[in-house]
């Protein structure tokens, strides 16, 4: 590891901090060309290289009181714990002697959205090299003052010790802007062979209070003099509001205040059931002028392939024309629009004071939000504040933002006043944004040896963001009687991409061509969901993956590393499969079948192989999971009980979307409403076990974990039907009913 | 006005009868736990103990509750001295955003109140009615089973947390 290079804050700030002159740098370090003579200082890791000021990630106070900073969001996936260890780690100070500071418009850094698993690589990382970049400064300082070199130093509990056993605590040693330095590029990391802190399973810091009905979420805000608003949303996209009679509505006990702007609705009372109540008689008060204008639910598999234009692009072409195909499969694979499903209904709480907005919002992106929803407002964007809370789960992006700006809408008429906004359930499950239908279509060919000569795979898919930036993403903004357009979609770029993430296969095969066809109309209002187009692409190709290893008579695990080259993938598929006991040419019991899967998220984050065991009832087609083994690489993990955590969850949810779940609609309304209508995963499916088993590899980056078992657990458990019916669903979800039937075929 | 029993003590509540009892422990009671998720009944988020059974706070009207004792996770213990319910769901670090954890403990405590030993399939069977977004599951069954252990074990310690060193 290289020393860090410390430079003095007046040089640095001279410079502007951007060309820092003569590093001696390898090419691999220098990312962009440069004039010669002049060496462009290569960027800070993770997060750093956007905030690169040291005090936007760590604080030190004269008393000692150390704070770390992150723009992500604390959505339930313990990240916050695991921060705290990395800082407490890197400062040499115990855990419990630092706060950490998340998401604050007006007090972290602008990460952006908390999404893409890029938690710990993004600001994990920040939060590494500046603790590490920090605690060099105040060993620099302590050296200057005792008069010692750095290196007789060494830094415990808080404090620099000196060979005779003087002290000097971090509090007395740090100058009011020490730490107001721009971070350098790298950073003196302490060796993962002494971590004390990084690595252990350090109890998550905000179970306490959750399980003991400590105020948690956004929902259990009560400021004094807060009101309870309630939405009228339209009863379908594009509805609009002919006619409205509030006056009785006014008069019902408790309301405050009807609130009508074009097509948004709302009503505000005193207490929250009474603007329950309220809400109900303004409902029944509107009058709707609907459009029908949804799609054939029953045939989105047209739709998507040929009704919807497309722009076609080839994102990846390999060819090797020496290689040549014996025997061809090809198969097409859909995916329904499918719900975040997030059990609390989204929430916020919002107040006008002076001129200045605040919102209090379990959104994954404060700046972002406040963007849209300041340009909804017209006010300026430093005018306008959001809070991260913490709210239910959220896995993408559900009705959150939007709930902010509805509450942020209504506090404008009410000056001073906070105001909480809870929606409704089948507000949640009929206005929050979608994960994507996609289809993607699957043709390969084998060698005379079994191989796979070339592969062909075609993705159709909306862009998986809709999220703002802009008002028009904002459902308030689109309601009101001025209304914000929704801007038009645009694909994510790879190499993460969006419909076409994951579409790129990490297997090597001598020929390849994918095609993303981006489909710019979204019939159904959509966004991004957990593992965005990943899931259903490592769903297809992890499932023709072992339907092709069937076809040559292979093992599914010997088929895959037959044509996997990355050695940390090939570790996580054996580490998988020995844990699950899988041996070549296995034959699970009667009415069992065994499944196996593999991705690595992005093909740049963390990698997964899970394999399952289901059994499958062929009287009713009812599958049930028995167990499922896991393994995960996710480079230097930080809390492996977090990351275990993360990977349990990631099966059983992908399990539901899987096996379950499909959004509804006739050709004017959303029908999946509700959990009766949406249903999800219930006890009686969760499986006997669930192990994971973590490939650490210390001292190598964050791979960030929180979708990688998205696409994996899908493709395990349908190869696992396959394998315990002989009968291949390449419709998802994979229903009891068609389980039946295919067996029944 | 009428006076519900919560937690142990008596309140004054200034509540229309049709109001669901969720709303009032949450709006007039101030208590956290309780959670709306759906309002229908049907996620098991807003789960409460009511003389023993656990009940469906977001459709449980207040007229039903005269004379009744309501328990809350609230009236199970505190971060400083948790009931063994709260002691194991922090030990099997059983949450992930724990939005549901309230109504999973409350369901599982009344179920331990009735069969301290339950089996896998058992408790399976009681948390049915209760949903999990986050696939907590694995560990909310353990959970329940340690907790099962801990009202075994009379002289319950302290809560010892696995902590940093």
């Amino acid at each position: 590891m290289n020393a860090p290079v410390i430079l003095d804050r007046r040089r640095v700030l001279a410079g502007g901090g951007a060309l820092i002159v003569s590093f001696s740098l390898t090419g691999a370090f220098a990312e962009e060309k440069s004039p010669p003579g002049v060496v462009t200082a290569p960027k800070p890791p993770g997060s750093l290289k956007d905030a690169p000021l040291l005090d936007s990630w760590i604080r030190i106070e004269a008393d000692g009181k150390i704070t770390a900073f992150t723009g992500k969001a604390e959505l339930g996936q313990g990240f916050k714990t695991a921060f705290q260890q990395i800082a407490a780690e890197q400062l040499d100070i115990p855990f419990a002697s630092l706060t950490v500071v998340t998401a604050d418009t007006h007090r972290t850094a602008n990460e952006g959205y908390t999404s893409g698993s890029h938690s710990m690589q993004d600001s994990g990382t920040a939060i590494l090299n500046a603790a590490a970049q920090a605690r060099a400064l105040l060993v620099a300082e302590a050296a200057r003052r005792l008069d010692l070199p750095e290196d007789t130093l060494r830094t415990e509990n808080g404090a620099v010790i000196a060979p005779d056993g003087r002290r000097l605590g971090y509090g007395d040693l740090v100058a009011g802007d020490m730490l107001h330095v721009q971070a350098q590029p790298t950073s003196k990391l302490k060796d993962p062979a002494s971590f004390g802190i990084m690595g252990q399973p350090v109890p998550r810091l905000d179970i306490p209070n959750k399980v003991t009905g400590g105020a948690a979420y956004v929902q259990d805000m009560r400021p004094p003099g807060m009101v309870h608003a309630r939405i009228v949303r339209p009863p379908s996209y594009g509805a609009q509001l002919t006619a409205c009679d509030t006056a009785a509505v006014e008069k019902m006990p408790g309301v405050v205040k009807v609130v009508r702007d074009g097509n948004f609705l709302a009503v505000v009372a005193t207490k929250e059931f009474l603007a329950v109540k309220a809400m109900r008689a303004l409902s029944a008060a509107a009058q709707w002028k609907e459009t029908a204008s949804l799609p054939k639910q029953d045939d989105l598999l047209h739709v998507l392939a040929t009704g919807l234009p497309s722009q076609d692009s080839v994102i990846f072409q390999h060819s090797n024309p020496s290689a040549v195909g014996r025997k061809t499969l090809e198969a097409t694979y859909t995916r329904p629009y499918q719900s975040h499903g997030s059990i609390g209904p989204s929430c916020a709480v919002a107040q006008l004071v002076d001129d200045a907005m605040t919102v209090w919002t379990h959104t994954q992106g404060v700046y972002p939000d406040r963007q849209g929803i300041a340009e909804m407002l017209h006010m300026p964007q430093p005018s306008v504040r959001l809070i991260h809370v913490e709210g239910s789960g959220c896995y993408g992006h559900n009705g959150a933002d939007d709930v902010a700006a509805d509450a942020a809408l209504i506090a404008r008429e009410l000056p001073g006043v906070p105001v909480r906004v809870q929606w409704m359930r089948e507000q949640e499950h009929s206005w929050e944004p979608y994960g994507p239908a996609m289809v993607t279509k699957l043709k390969a060919s084998l060698d005379e040896n079994g191989a796979i000569a070339d592969w062909n795979f075609e993705v159709w898919s909306n862009t998986h963001s809709m999220r703002p930036g802009g008002a028009g993403c904002l459902l308030a903004a689109q309601h009101i009687a001025q209304p914000f357009a929704v801007p038009p979609a645009k694909p994510l770029p790879l190499p993460e991409g969006g419909g076409d993430r994951n579409a790129i296969p990490i297997y090597t095969f001598p020929n390849a061509h994918v095609v993303h066809h981006f489909l710019p109309d979204m019939p159904l209002r959509i966004s991004a969901m957990r593992g965005l187009g990943a899931y259903h692409n490592v769903f297809s190709i992890e499932s023709f993956m072992s339907e092709l290893a069937l076809a040559a008579g292979a093992d599914p695990v010997a088929f895959r590393l037959k044509h996997l080259d990355d050695p940390r993938g090939r570790d996580v598929v054996m580490k998988a499969a020995e844990g699950f006991g899988w041996r070549e040419g296995q034959k699970a019991p009667p009415g069992h079948g065994y499944g196996f899967a593999f991705a690595r998220y992005k093909n740049l984050a963390a990698y997964c192989a899970i394999a399952t065991e289901i059994e499958v009832n062929r009287e009713t087609g009812q599958p049930r999971l028995l167990r499922a083994v896991a393994a995960v690489d996710s480079g230097q993990a930080v809390n492996p009980d977090g990351l275990a955590n993360q990977i349990e969850g990631a099966i059983m949810q992908s399990m539901s979307w899987t096996l379950f779940e499909s959004v509804t609609f006739d050709d004017t309304r959303i029908t999946s409403i509700d959990w009766q209508t949406y249903p999800i995963l219930r006890f009686n499916s969760a499986p006997d076990s669930i192990d994971v088993h973590i490939i650490n590899r210390p001292g190598l980056p964050f791979l960030g974990s929180g979708e990688t078992g998205q696409g994996p657990a899908a493709a395990s458990i349908a190869n696992a039907i396959a394998d315990a019916t002989g009968k291949r669903l390449r419709n998802l979800p994979l229903t009891r009913k068609r389980i039946k039937d295919a067996i029944d075929a | 006005m009428m006076t519900l029993k919560v937690n142990g003590k008596d309140h004054v509540v200034d509540a229309d009868p049709d109001t669901p009892l969720l709303y009032v422990l949450r709006d007039d009671l101030k208590l956290n736990a309780a959670k709306f998720g759906c309002g229908l009944g049907q996620c098991g988020a807003c789960t409460v103990i009511v003389d023993g059974k656990a009940v469906l706070s977001c459709v449980t009207p207040l007229l039903l509750l005269d004379g009744k004792q309501v328990t809350t996770l609230e009236g199970l213990g505190t971060i400083e001295a948790p009931a063994p319910i709260q002691r194991a769901f922090m030990e099997e670090q059983a949450a992930q955003c724990g939005y549901c954890i309230s109504g999973m403990m409350m369901r599982a405590q009344a179920l331990l109140q009735r069969n301290s030993k339950p089996t896998d399939a058992q408790i399976r069977a009681e948390l049915q009615p209760n949903l999990c977004r986050c696939g907590t599951h694995m560990r909310i069954m353990r959970a329940v089973h340690r907790a099962s252990r801990l009202m075994d074990s009379a002289d319950a310690s302290p809560v010892i947390q696995r902590s940093a060193p």
